[in-house]
């Protein structure tokens, strides 16, 4: 069935889904501000999850070497090097951010919306997660996803998943064991924050309080709000600049929120066939 | 005009992942598909007035084209022995998924209407399975494009209320392409269906290029752009050669063909435009910030 808010606008995961009295939605709130860059949590997701090596470069951006998310990164660290003036005297002076980019585990996923084998599935701790066993690699959530996170796994040769979409899991199988994703486990300055949803909530309202009152008022919230564009990530983030600075989107939307129009333009496109072809055949000369 | 706005991205990189599909593959299939669907359109209309000729060859064509399309879609599977998993669910958030249907349905119908004509058996059932097929086309037609439209491609989701247009415009004048290419003589209502079809395309893949937005841009650049003006010189010469071609038969066909490659080049434009959209981060932080300020 699809209700009012199913598609676009503030629900709760899991129920949404179907799921009767599910446990409380979990996910991330990651603090940028105390991101050391150590990179533990890229490690330590690679480790558990047993994911590939997926190219050892060097892309000139800093420290970051690994690029972005996609089907071999769940955890991607970014590195950004920054010279301003500072404020008291106008001195220039260098300032790096860091932050550790993850699947934003989205209210309205539209990776989700768009599967078409129903391998992408929302779990009862309000998480989006692939099945490997049910994924044809159709590709379809790759463009759908509005923050560029899930990929088709391309390599290495002999790897069990590769064609596949993969992305990260939010470690579906230690949430089953009552466990810490391994990220959260990792990092050593508790920038990566594992725990309820609704509590995160208010841990990153409470912090980014305290960074403003202590005069950094460049610090923000990105994807606590219920009422934004995917009703609200189960990933949320305290970061030092706008959002593109760290590569991500400022204002996403899931493309299903409009699904229904687009199915309605379709139908009037097809009557406008329909009608134009009976013309053709019926009009004019023999 | 829109002004040239400045942005800020992350070394450059993607915001978004560009699809993963083949362009042989999916532009492929979005074109055979249509000119599949159309074909079918045209053989009942055929079919119904009286022209066997036209009717057996866009049937042939359709299923010719269904078969192709098919294979296409599996070849771009990343497990492509997993293709049935297609069918373990039906969702309408998944246009996928919803095409999937509307080609297995529609399969069976095509290949039978075209197995009965060839065969000579069974002409009833025969024209029954050819109806069926028709009453499914302009689905299978225009589906395609809520598939591409329903992504966060920037330039494809925008263009959301006109991409449907294209593609039926686009389907039926290959499908009327096919009949002025294979039955010349029987197509007289293929001349018709060039100029509305052909015309429907130009004028809505108008609309989607020279909207007034940031993003349209990507369907003015490079190989996109290419493609598309060749889409409407193609389709534009294939309306006239189609009208002026009827005791010509030789340019009724020289139409057909250049309406068939006028087709394909405009799913391969539009295509195109989507993959560059999806490559530059400023066509997903621009146009984000931009509704920020409303
Ligand atoms: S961030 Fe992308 S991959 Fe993760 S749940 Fe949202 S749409 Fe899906």
């Amino acid at each position: 069935m699809i209700e009012d808010n199913s598609l676009f606008g503030p629900v709760d995961a899991a129920p949404n889904a179907g799921d009767v009295a599910p446990p409380a939605r979990v996910g991330f709130f990651t603090d940028t501000s105390v991101c050391i860059g150590c990179k533990a949590c890229e490690v330590a997701c690679k480790e558990w999850n047993g994911i590939p090596e997926d190219g050892i470069n060097l892309l000139g951006s800093s420290y970051d070497n690994t690029g972005a998310l996609g089907a071999s990164t769940w955890r991607h660290v970014a590195f950004i090097e920054q010279t301003r003036p500072r404020p008291d005297d106008g001195h220039e002076q260098v300032r790096w951010l860091m932050s550790s980019d993850v699947c934003k585990h989205c209210t309205h996923a539209a990776c989700l919306d768009v599967c078409p084998t129903g391998a992408l599935f929302r779990t009862e701790f309000g998480t989006v997660v692939v099945q490997d066993d049910v994924c044809n690699g159709c590709g379809y959530c790759i463009p759908a996803c509005p923050f560029g996170v899930i990929d088709q796994r391309k390599g290495p040769a002999g790897d069990r998943n590769v064609g596949l979409a993969q992305k990260c899991t939010l470690c579906y199988d230690r949430l089953l064991d009552d466990a810490t994703p391994a990220c959260a486990t990792a990092c050593p300055t508790e920038s990566i924050q594992f725990g309820e949803l609704d509590e995160l909530r208010v841990r990153a309202a409470r912090r980014l309080e305290a960074l403003q009152n202590a005069g950094r008022s460049e610090a923000r919230l990105y994807g606590e709000d219920p009422n934004d564009g995917v009703g609200g990530s189960g990933s949320m983030f305290l970061l030092l600049d706008e959002p593109e600075v760290y590569g991500l989107p400022p204002d996403p939307v899931v493309t299903t929120r409009d699904v229904m129009a687009m199915w309605r333009r379709a139908a009037l496109a097809g009557g406008a066939l329909v009608a134009g072809a009976v013309i053709c055949f019926l009009g004019g000369q023999p | 005009m829109v002004p040239e706005a400045t942005f800020t991205s992350y070394y450059g990189r993607p915001v978004l992942k560009a699809p993963s599909w083949h362009p042989a593959d999916i532009a492929g299939y979005l074109f055979l598909g249509g000119l599949a669907g159309g074909s079918s359109i045209v053989a009942a209309g055929a079919d119904l007035t009286g022209r066997p000729g036209l009717a057996r060859t866009t049937r042939v064509g359709a299923l010719g084209a269904v078969t192709l399309s098919g294979l296409a879609l599996v070849h771009d599977l990343g497990r492509p022995s997993r293709f049935v998993n297609m069918l373990r669910v039906i969702k309408l958030t998944s246009p996928m998924s919803v095409g999937s249907w509307i080609l297995t349905a529609y399969a069976p119908l095509a290949a039978g209407a075209a197995g009965s004509d060839v065969l000579g058996r069974w002409p009833r059932t025969g024209r029954l399975l050819g109806l069926g097929a028709a009453v499914l086309a302009p689905a299978l037609v225009s589906y395609t494009a809520v598939l591409i439209c329903d992504t966060a491609v920037p330039a494809w989701h925008e263009a959301y209320p006109d991409m449907p247009f294209v593609f039926v415009g686009s389907s039926a004048a290959s499908a009327a392409g096919l009949g002025l290419l294979t039955a010349p003589a029987q197509a007289e209502p293929c001349r018709r269906l060039a100029m509305f079809g052909g015309l429907l395309e130009i004028g809505a893949s108008r609309r989607i290029v020279h909207r007034t937005s940031f993003v349209a841009e990507a369907y003015r650049l490079g190989r996109a752009r290419t493609l598309l003006r060749a889409a409407e010189g193609l389709t534009g010469f294939g309306i006239v050669g189609g009208l002026l071609g009827r005791r010509r038969h030789w340019l009724s066909r020289l139409a057909g063909l250049a309406l068939l490659a006028g087709g394909a080049c405009e799913r391969f434009g539009l295509f195109e435009a989507g993959m560059i959209s999806a490559t530059d981060p400023k066509y997903v932080v621009v146009p984000q910030r931009r509704a920020d300020l409303h």
